[in-house]
């Protein structure tokens, strides 16, 4: 296994109904700092501690889902690369002009089988965490809600899953960490491009395209019980947590957006190097493999996507 | 004092029914009461879990997703509950099931326990 030229992931572009309602989710119960709109009416957002212009972007459609999610990768020479290896792999790509997005550069977009696109970059602008490089304080004052310092991962339902994850481990050299299995049939895969245990997951899905949620980073347990809270406070629309997955490890809420798209803010997964072994769980053990307490399945968090 | 109005929500596929706030959505009027019967999903009008048939009464909706709603449907009184409100004694038909979605080798749904 090799490092891969695939940074993080950089941002997600999501739909909303309604984009004022989205907005207060975002950024006063997330707590993500609201950075820009641009002339589309598109909202720009970061959690406090990313370095990048951006990573949520808000668009209003009439039904809620993921647009895309984008990665950053390590260099143009990269992005170049990576374009002429999914094509010779038999993924089209195209190219996204600079600039279509605020301050983020040409990206090449590709779909996965399982139906959602996917953009690399190589360039965003630099804005900083409001802390400076030189002699630091820890954190910053004055972040809204769940105070959620990152955007950290997406989970994705689609069909072709085999598919999806060939062409993650074969062209963009990303690992399989941990996967879910009937038999030989995989059912879900978490997928790494860095150290971290997931930066991506796919749960296999009769129709593609399907969004399930996206996770922000937050510091501690504490915080996961505090975000709790904070649905409460607000009415927010509860799925499930505070809870403990099995797979990755992470300590997690999940919570709905005010147009149905599924949030979660976790803590505590543990760290992925790339000579490790994939982590293996079995059908018949999905439900602590999911939910480590529960130890079983939740309806609405296998059937209730975007 | 005012009092507060409300409305009587009247499921036709069980016949049992519940009260509502004017201005509350029908799913969350559900919910609040510790009464079952219609699906709950997200409760924003964005996964289809909820999906309803308004057979009788008038309510309102707020923006619903055209993935799960279509305009045609929507001109018959089909509705998401969490984005629905009543303006007086409603009846509804289900319409929005819980599917089993996540696959498995044998093609049938994963046991959920
Ligand atoms: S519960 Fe999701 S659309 Fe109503
Ligand atoms: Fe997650």
């Amino acid at each position: 296994m090799a490092q891969s030229p695939v940074l993080r992931p950089g941002h997600v572009v999501l739909r909303v109904l309604d984009l004022e309602a989205a907005v207060v989710h975002y950024r006063d119960r997330l707590g993500l700092q609201e950075i820009e709109r641009d002339g589309q009416g598109r909202v720009y957002l970061k959690g406090w501690d990313e370095q990048d212009w951006f990573s949520v972007v808000l668009r209003e459609a009439d039904r809620p889902g993921m647009d895309s999610m984008a990665f950053k990768v390590i260099s143009a020479a990269a992005l170049d690369s990576l374009e002429k290896d999914l094509n010779a792999y038999g993924c089209k790509t195209a190219r996204l002009a600079a600039g279509e997005l605020s301050h983020c550069g040409e990206r090449v977009r590709f779909t996965l089988p399982t139906g959602h696109a996917i953009d690399l970059y190589a360039q965003k602008d630099y804005m900083g965490n409001g802390l400076g490089r030189v002699n630091p304080d820890p954190w910053l004052e004055g972040i809204k809600g769940m105070q959620a310092q990152r955007f950290d991962h997406c989970l994705l339902y689609g069909a072709d899953l085999d598919a999806t994850i060939k062409v993650l481990t074969e062209v963009l050299k990303f690992d399989l960490t941990e996967k879910v299995v009937d038999g030989d049939f995989v059912i879900a895969a978490f997928l790494s491009c860095s150290n971290k245990a997931h930066d991506i997951a796919f749960v296999r899905h009769a129709e593609d395209n399907k969004f399930h949620h996206a996770s922000f980073l937050i510091g501690t347990w504490e915080e996961v019980l505090r975000a709790a809270d904070i649905i409460s406070m607000h009415e927010i629309s509860l799925d499930l947590g505070p809870t403990r997955h099995g797979i990755t490890r992470g300590r997690t809420i999940y919570f709905f957006d005010p147009s149905g798209n599924r949030n979660e803010v976790f803590c505590g997964d543990y760290t992925w190097y790339p000579d490790h072994q994939p982590i293996t769980w079995t059908a018949d053990q999905i439900g602590r493999a999911i939910f480590y307490h529960d130890r079983k399945l939740n309806e609405n968090f296998l059937n209730v996507v975007t | 004092m005012q009092t507060e109005m409300t409305f009587e929500v009247r499921i036709l596929d069980t016949g049992e029914s519940f009260p509502c706030r004017a201005g509350e959505n029908i799913l969350k009027a559900m919910e609040r009461l510790g009464r079952v019967g219609i699906p709950v999903g997200c409760r924003g009008g964005g996964c289809g879990v909820c999906k309803v048939q308004i057979r009788g009464g008038r309510f309102t909706t707020q923006r619903m997703s055209r993935a799960h709603v279509s305009e045609a449907e929507e001109t018959v009184g089909v509705a998401l509950a969490c984005r629905l409100s009543p303006m007086s004694d409603i009846d509804l038909k289900i319409v929005g099931r819980m599917q089993k979605k996540m696959a498995c080798a044998t093609g049938a749904s994963q046991p959920v326990t």
